[in-house]
């Protein structure tokens, strides 16, 4: 009987453990925007940290998106033939690029770059009593720590989105007109044929509410880091975890909302 | 108005770190707690600035209740005390000067300049002048535990808590920090709290003693007080010899 009920309790358990977290979550969420007001104290480092979660991942992001483009272009391609027309290709690249895959995949590189490298910094100051210091110091350790990081995240992960969602497209076409022999003509006119204002608000919207959580996950973490290099090693794992899976939600979220 | 600690309790889930311990801090003076480790002296410390709140009994400094503060009046309080971590904590991203004028900036009006002056001061008296471009992994351990140390009496507070300001330094580091904590309070008559397990160190800059043991005061009382104390716990601990704490347990 204990063993049929065994996978119940662990079920049970993990749903508690989920919902804890989310409230803690949410508190530190609600704790940083009273502490913004703060501005004293966390305005010096927005431009720093803006560079750390934006300028320095740009590389990573522009690589992922330009390959993206790539294969988009000839997979269409390898689709339609014969059955659609070819300047589909750029109908098929320019919305899955801005729709889809320019955000997410953008979110979920900055989760393992910028959510891990957030993690561990956070959680290496609270185990070495960095954290405590800044208290005694007189700063708040939200409006120094966590609200320079996260308003980054919102201010920079849509920069870089936008940045990989065009080069994401401009790869695809230069694959096309190279590798497919389509026309740019061609290529251009699928590209603008279903283009909607809209679809750039939608990977606005999206890329900015992955920064949010992207950040605000990853200091999270940080701040309830235990131990010492372990957990510090554990925190940064489940920063990544947690954010990635966090953004596949959130995706869902906003194909369901705003679609 | 110095430091009144009154029945304090703290657990940790079921472990009971303080047990209703009780001491003073008088104006201007430093006190020294002693007590094994894990015997809560750190514990006792944070819950002077506020870093944990008491699960009973309370912390009363410059006249004002720590746990019933609110964030701002705290934040005000924490402007007055100087705080010396046990690995100096210093902030690994930045350079000594930096580190010594992090509370300078928060906590005084002064402008850039008196504070690069007022940083060096400080450099100065931890006899790290130079230092100041050096990040904190470019520190030796001594080195780095006088830089916490400047980074602690930077605004001049009025009150300084030492957690192990002298463990694992050699004797030369030792005996200037020693130097240090008395000037401190001779001169600025800063009231002190330092906690630590040298005794060498402790007779030199105690005024009074205070011993942490089960979470409660096992002894208060002066320097003279505690080395005439027949309380087997007291003398084997100052002593160094674990068979009489033994034997009282």
């Amino acid at each position: 009987m204990q063993l049929l009920l065994k996978p119940f309790a662990l079920l049970g358990r993990g749903g508690m453990t989920l919902a804890a977290g989310v409230g803690q979550w949410g508190r530190l969420t609600a704790e940083t925007v009273q502490a913004a007001r703060h501005v004293d104290v966390w305005l010096r480092l927005l431009i720093p940290q803006m560079a750390r979660v934006g300028v320095d991942s740009v590389p990573i992001a522009l690589f992922i998106a330009l390959f993206t483009g790539i294969v988009l272009a000839l997979q269409a391609s390898y689709t339609f033939t014969g059955a659609i027309p070819l300047y589909f290709v750029g109908v098929l690249v320019g919305k899955t690029m801005m729709l889809e895959l320019g955000p997410v995949l953008t979110g979920l590189a900055l989760s393992g770059r910028v959510g891990a490298n957030i993690a561990a910094e956070i959680g290496t100051m609270r185990v070495t009593e960095q954290i405590d210091a800044l208290e005694t110091l007189a700063y708040p350790p939200i409006a120094y720590l966590v609200v320079p990081r996260v308003l980054a995240g919102i201010i920079m992960v849509p920069v870089v989105t936008a940045l990989a969602i065009g080069v994401g497209i401009v790869a695809g076409w230069i694959t096309a007109i190279q590798l497919l022999d389509m026309s740019s003509a061609d290529f251009v006119n699928g590209l603008t044929l279903f283009f909607l204002p809209f679809d750039v608000t939608f990977a606005m919207i999206k890329a900015t509410s992955f920064g949010f959580i992207i950040t605000s996950i990853g200091c999270f973490f940080g701040f309830n880091t235990q131990g010492g290099a372990e957990g510090v090693g554990h925190s940064t794992t489940r920063a990544v975890v947690v954010s990635s899976m966090a953004i596949l939600v959130l995706d869902a979220f906003w194909a369901l909302v705003l679609l | 108005m110095g430091i009144v600690i009154r029945d304090l309790h703290k657990s940790f889930g079921p472990k009971v770190v303080l047990d209703g311990f009780s001491v003073e801090a008088r104006d201007g003076e430093t006190l020294v707690i002693l007590g094994g480790s894990g015997s809560g002296k750190s514990v006792t410390l944070k819950h002077v600035v506020g870093l944990l709140t008491p699960d009973s009994g309370e912390v009363e400094v410059d006249g004002q209740i720590v746990s019933t503060l609110a964030r701002e009046e705290l934040f005000e309080l924490r402007r007055k005390v100087g705080y010396v971590f046990q690995f100096a904590a210093l902030f690994d991203s930045m350079t000594l000067a930096e580190n010594v004028a992090m509370g300078l900036r928060r906590k005084s009006d002064m402008d850039r300049e008196a504070i690069a002056e007022r940083v060096e001061e400080c450099l100065r008296l931890v006899d790290l002048d130079g230092y100041g471009e050096r990040t904190p992994s470019e520190l030796s351990g001594g080195q780095r535990k006088r830089a916490g140390i400047a980074r602690a009496i930077a605004t001049k507070p009025q009150y300084l808590l030492y957690d192990e300001p002298t463990t694992g330094l050699d004797p030369v580091t030792r005996a200037m920090i020693d130097q240090l904590i008395l000037r401190m309070s001779d001169e600025l008559g800063v009231t002190g709290i330092v906690i630590t397990h040298d005794m060498d160190s402790a007779f030199r800059v105690a005024d009074r003693f205070a011993m942490l043991h089960n979470g409660r005061c096992r002894f208060e009382g002066t320097p003279d007080e505690i080395r005439a104390c027949e309380d087997p716990v007291v003398r084997g601990f100052i002593e160094g010899r674990p068979e009489l704490m033994e034997k009282e347990s």
